[in-house]
């Protein structure tokens, strides 16, 4: 398998990274997420966002969870990228993209790096609201439950 | 002497981003947050006794009994909110 994990401030293309998934004439199935910032939560319009990350950490416990997907599904490739820095609404923050032989384990070891990024990976999210004050957001109960599908 | 780093919403609370630490009888992720909190007050408490405090040592997630030794990076920080 082949894996990419990258953290950045630049934005990404998606379409180059779906190229670049099919890695060889074995690949039959690629999968891929993206999430994109909203200019809503929680009740308030949120004008921008700020991500900060830990470096290092943040790649290690990523490449970990790719590892952990590559043992319960036959995958070809992976790539994962996450912004970091300034990000306004509809701007891309996160790309997974998973290849493989068939669908199956691509769909499902996209949503399960997907799960345990949300949960695992040193990321957090400051929003700026619309009167100009700022929050930190708050981890969502729905992300730690959702891991209960993997049965890890 | 371990380095400390903080990160997010604990970072804003401490003003403060990173710090070395001299460990002297400190040898737990436990010992080294009583000490913290015991040296620098409510704002340490806030930040590394909140109920959903992480920490990580060199990078990898630990608990309150892990080990810590002279060399080691150690991070507080709050629930990941990435993705």
């Amino acid at each position: 398998m082949q894996s990419r994990v990258l953290i950045h401030e630049a934005d990404f293309d998606v379409s180059e990274e779906c190229r670049a998934l099919v890695s060889s004439n074995r690949c039959g199935a690629v999968a891929q997420f993206v999430g994109v910032m909203r200019d809503y939560n929680e009740g308030d319009d949120v004008v921008a966002m700020e991500l900060e990350h830990y470096p290092g950490m943040t790649e290690r416990s990523i490449e970990s969870i790719i590892e952990r997907a590559n043992t319960r599904w036959p995958l070809l490739s992976v790539t994962v990228i996450h912004r970091v820095g300034k990000l306004l609404p509809g701007a891309q923050i996160v790309f997974v993209g998973v290849g493989a032989m068939h669908r199956h384990a691509a769909f499902a070891a996209c949503e399960f790096i997907m799960d345990y990024l949300k949960t695992e990976a040193p990321f957090w999210k400051k929003e700026k609201k619309s009167d100009g004050s700022e929050r930190w957001v708050d981890a969502r109960v729905s992300d730690s439950e959702s891991l209960g599908r993997w049965a890890e | 002497m371990i380095k400390v780093l903080f990160f997010a919403k604990y970072r804003e609370l401490l003003g403060l981003g990173q710090m070395s630490v001299e460990l002297h009888s400190t040898t737990t992720v436990a010992e080294l947050k009583s000490r913290l909190v015991k040296e620098g007050g409510n704002h340490w408490k806030k930040a590394l006794l909140a109920d959903n405090t992480l920490c990580a040592v060199n990078q990898t997630i630990a608990h309150d009994g892990d080990a810590i030794a002279d060399g080691d990076e150690v991070a507080f920080y709050p629930p990941v909110t990435g993705g």
